[in-house]
């Protein structure tokens, strides 16, 4: 039963994770993206796209990836380049991933491919209670793990992490230092724009894989808010990622179970949750418990510079 | 030679003014390609939108039935602007306020007409109101992202109202689909010319007055410019910031409710699913383009309302996802936001490397 469960959250929290591992990325470069959710789809229609016409799961992938990365580089020029703002620039692009998805993915609704299928790790997978639920995953899986490794170790265990650090935190000192805000902040927000695109393509090539008209249902602002819990830190995304996945398996379980409760008031409590999360973790926030980026969200001009 | 920007001193009227414009017109264009891209002649496109919209009696009067709801969620959305305050959550409280709206509509048995409508407002105000008001006070109490609160109460407002109309309030003679019995003649907006066009319309007119008026003629209005544009200049100056961001997201979401009892009592008669087709969200882009102002937001709800009807035509000519209207409405806000650099900053070619 608990096997059972844990599977289901670690299925339900990836997309999640994904998404969340993206907007951090783009919020240690200091620059707010509210487009996680238009990115989400992007991805999805795209690599349920790809996949279809190619018949390979890594172009699907590639093509979430690459797409979602386009798409992020007009919030990065907007934002970056032009100096506009990022919370407009955002919703913009979510509005535009939900319209554009809608039109491109309007052929592919009802079709079909064969998504990526579970592969037990050798040894890992035997192990009792954790083995099967997060070792007899799909590779999409395995590689989010991998991910949540490796962004973590670029933030603090490499020098062009600790200058993408110092974006979110000073970028007029970094500039002084030489580094070059502009082009580094482009970069993270369009990889961070990519992997969020990724997070998209695990719904429509993994979780049911078909393409479905605003498949991502809320799932990229629940991400903007985890970015909040996890304190801009990517081992803590992976904890909230899988907190809203269990919130979701259990809604799920419960009505499979058949209880008396409306599905619909079921459906409300990842929402609920969310908000109840930020607003613990905003407190925890302000005791100081994590730092929010400095110069999160405000434009740099390089006129502007004390 | 090398492209350098400078910003510029004075940024000249004619600029701001025409950025709009310019940008809904390249937004236009870009636009075209995607219609191509799906097999749709754009001029033919853009001709069938402004015949259908504007072309008729009853094109025209579709129209301000679709700006009706559009004006009120703006005016809502861009008196959270003023305060730098953003209300993304003005769907869910159109939700919120058709669901109070109805819910004295259906069950409070009042006879007369103009206590009911009172009754009817009341209810949508305060539902819209409170909706908004959780994410105020959290706002003001823990300074907790407003945008966030406000987009993910859009989700529940909507499963609340699913929630009602597919259970405990379906109409017991509705065949089972998603909605509440009519509503009876005394909850019901008077229509006019014979056509879909009720009093919501005048009424929403009216509250872009009251507010214009309110904005810019009162202290109130004022603080509110004041503690939007400089925080800290405004608790020096003894203003309650904190009870002001309550009361402004308050009253924010009370006027995106009031598009909720303006569209059950006026056009639906009935609360169903799917009342709000999105004009929460596209309550944000008119609030932006109108920079705030109350009047503004009247003119650009009525260049949204030709867009949405027009958007409701290619649907059925071309079986073009109502979702397209999204992707021109971001297509839009890009523009605006790359136009807002060239009004601030010159660009201009100069000789030599680096350091010229």
């Amino acid at each position: 039963m608990l096997e059972i469960l844990l599977d289901a959250t670690v299925r339900a929290g990836t997309p999640i994770l994904f998404a969340t591992l993206g907007a951090i990325i783009n919020e240690r470069a200091g620059i707010i993206n509210l487009g996680i959710e238009g990115l989400m789809l992007i991805g999805a229609v795209a690599g349920f796209a790809a996949t279809h016409a190619s018949g390979s799961l890594l172009i699907g992938v590639i093509a979430a990836f690459v797409l979602a990365f386009l798409a992020g580089s007009i919030h990065a020029l907007i934002t970056v380049q032009l100096r506009g703002n990022q919370i407009v620039s955002g919703l913009a692009l979510t509005m535009f991933g939900i319209g554009m998805t809608a039109l491109f993915g309007k052929e592919m609704v009802g079709l079909t491919i064969t998504g990526f299928e579970r592969i037990a790790i050798p040894g890992l997978s035997l192990l009792p209670v954790i083995g099967k639920p997060f070792f007899n995953q799909d590779l999409l899986i395995y590689f989010s793990f991998v991910l949540v490794a490796l962004i973590w170790l670029f933030f603090y265990r490499t020098r062009w992490g600790l200058a993408v650090r110092t974006l979110g935190e000073n970028p007029a000192a970094a500039d002084t230092c030489g580094v070059p805000v502009n082009l580094y902040r482009f970069l993270a927000v369009t990889i961070g724009s990519g992997i969020v695109g990724i997070g998209g393509a695990y719904l429509s090539l993994a979780s049911t894989p078909m393409w479905i008209e605003n498949m991502s249902g809320g799932r990229g602002w629940i991400a903007v808010a985890l970015v909040i819990f996890a304190g801009w830190s990517s081992p803590r995304a992976m904890l909230g990622a899988y907190l809203f996945g269990g919130i979701t398996a259990m809604q799920l379980r419960f009505q499979a179970m058949g209880t008396t409760i409306s599905a619909h008031i079921l459906q409300m409590l990842p929402y609920a949750f969310t908000i109840l999360v930020l607003v613990i973790s905003t407190m925890r926030l302000a005791k100081g418990a994590s730092q929010q980026p400095e110069s999160l969200g405000q434009p740099y001009d390089r006129e502007d510079r004390k | 030679m090398k492209l350098i920007t400078e910003r510029r001193e004075i940024s000249s009227r004619l600029l701001r003014f025409s950025a709009p414009i310019v940008s809904i017109a390249i937004a236009l264009f870009v636009a075209g390609f995607l219609l191509l891209a799906s097999g749709v002649n754009p001029l033919e496109a853009y001709r069938e939108i402004i015949i259908e919209s504007l072309g008729s009696i009853y094109g025209l009067s579709e129209t301000l039935v679709k700006t009706t709801p559009l004006i009120f969620a703006g005016l809502g959305v861009s008196l959270a602007f003023r305060m730098q305050i953003w209300n993304i959550g003005a769907e869910g409280q159109i939700y919120m306020g058709a669901l109070g709206a109805s819910g004295v509509a259906l069950f409070s048995g009042i006879g007369n007409h103009w206590l009911m409508m009172g009754a009817m407002f009341g209810a949508a105000f305060l539902c819209g109101g409170l909706w908004a008001g959780v994410a105020g006070f959290l706002r003001a109490r823990w300074k907790v992202n407003e945008v966030i609160v406000t987009l993910l109460m859009n989700y529940i407002a909507i499963l609340w109202v699913d929630y009602l109309v597919y259970g405990p309030w379906k109409d017991p003679k509705g065949f089972n689909f998603p909605l509440t019995a009519q509503f009876s003649d005394t909850a019901r907006l008077a229509e006019y010319f014979n056509t879909r066009l009720h009093s919501g319309f005048f009424l929403a007119i009216f509250c872009a007055l009251v507010l214009y008026l309110f904005m810019e003629r009162t202290v109130w209005g004022y603080e509110i410019k004041v503690i939007g544009s400089n925080p800290k200049a405004a608790q020096y100056a003894g203003m309650h910031t904190g009870a002001a961001i309550f009361f402004v997201l308050f009253l924010s979401g009370a006027i995106a409710g009031i598009a909720g009892f303006s569209e059950v009592a006026g056009l639906q008669h009935r609360l169903q699913h799917g009342i709000s087709p999105g004009y929460g969200y596209t309550a944000i882009i008119i609030a932006w383009l109108a920079k705030r102002s109350a009047i503004g937001v009247v003119i650009v709800s009525f260049l949204m309302g030709i867009l949405l009807v027009g958007g409701d035509s290619l649907q059925l000519l071309w079986q073009l996802p109502v979702a397209f209207v999204y992707a021109f409405q971001g297509l839009i806000l890009f523009f605006l936001l790359a136009s807002d650099f060239f009004i601030q900053y010159r660009v201009k070619l100069v000789k030599g490397g680096r350091h010229a």
